[in-house]
């Protein structure tokens, strides 16, 4: 019953959705190379969220607790 | 689809940043990675984009590559997460993609009717969903390979199938079709 019913909903999605491989547009046409290098020059590697939750954490504990400047500064 | 496999030297120096390895692991692989992603998306213009995206995540991750795996199947993870990505934000109405610019129907034997009602349904399964259901019942890959670049079981692709199957059967009910 499942498998009839898989089977029957296959038929119709390969009716009404052709399957991609050997239809224009299923294979690249053009090296992609030069796009990649212009998205490397622009993106430079990102800080992740969590460094710079790191950072906050940080700042904010300075801001509470400026006796800890000195001990920072000493293991910097 | 064939997995293209790399010299190891190559890999460990891509893992290492080198971006000559880089360049050529692209160069080797962007094919499989764009078919890949196009069964997916089915749209050749976002596929374009989500390779070179694909690729931006690789480039990213290489510290966390092991040259001992296989470069291929870890892209197709990576693209098929990508276009996961993609489907959540594409809204289903509004973004029905024009299914490969294809001007002949499917069956002629079908109706414009059915045809633009069933490819409604089917954006709106969930993406997890859409996924497994457009490479395992629309592309016939191998359970096995859709498993790998999804990073689940091969049960679990099973199961995903069968709900999304389930989720069209009511979808097309409650628009008057008997599938």
């Amino acid at each position: 019953m499942m498998e009839n019913d898989q089977e029957r909903m296959q038929q119709l999605l390969r009716k009404t959705m052709l399957p991609v491989a050997g239809r224009a547009g299923a294979e690249l046409r053009h090296d992609l190379w030069p796009g990649m290098l212009k998205r490397l020059e622009a993106r430079p590697v990102e800080v992740p969220w969590f460094d710079w939750a790191l950072l906050a954490a940080v700042a904010v504990w300075l801001v509470f607790s400026p006796g800890a400047i000195p001990l920072l500064l000493y293991y910097l | 689809m064939p997995v293209l496999e790399q010299p190891t030297d190559v890999l460990r120096q891509f893992s290492h940043g080198d971006l000559d390895a880089f360049e050529a692991l692209f160069r080797t692989h962007q094919s499989e990675v764009y078919g890949w992603i196009v069964r997916i998306v089915r749209d050749p213009a976002a596929a374009e984009d989500l390779t070179l995206e694909t690729f931006w995540r690789i480039h990213r991750a290489h510290a966390r590559f092991d040259p001992a795996r296989s470069f291929g199947a870890w892209a197709r993870g990576v693209a098929t997460n990508a276009a996961l990505d993609y489907l959540k934000t594409a809204r289903p109405e509004t973004d029905l993609p024009d299914d490969l610019v294809s001007p002949v129907l499917p069956d002629p034997g079908v109706s414009e009717e059915l045809r633009r009602k069933t490819a409604c349904a089917f954006h709106r399964l969930p993406p997890k969903l859409r996924i497994a259901a457009t490479l395992a019942l629309i592309e016939e890959q191998p359970y096995k390979e859709i498993a790998e670049a999804l990073g689940i079981s091969t049960s679990a692709v099973k199961v995903r199938v069968f709900r999304a199957v389930r989720f069209l059967r009511d979808e097309l009910k409650r628009q008057g079709i008997e599938p």
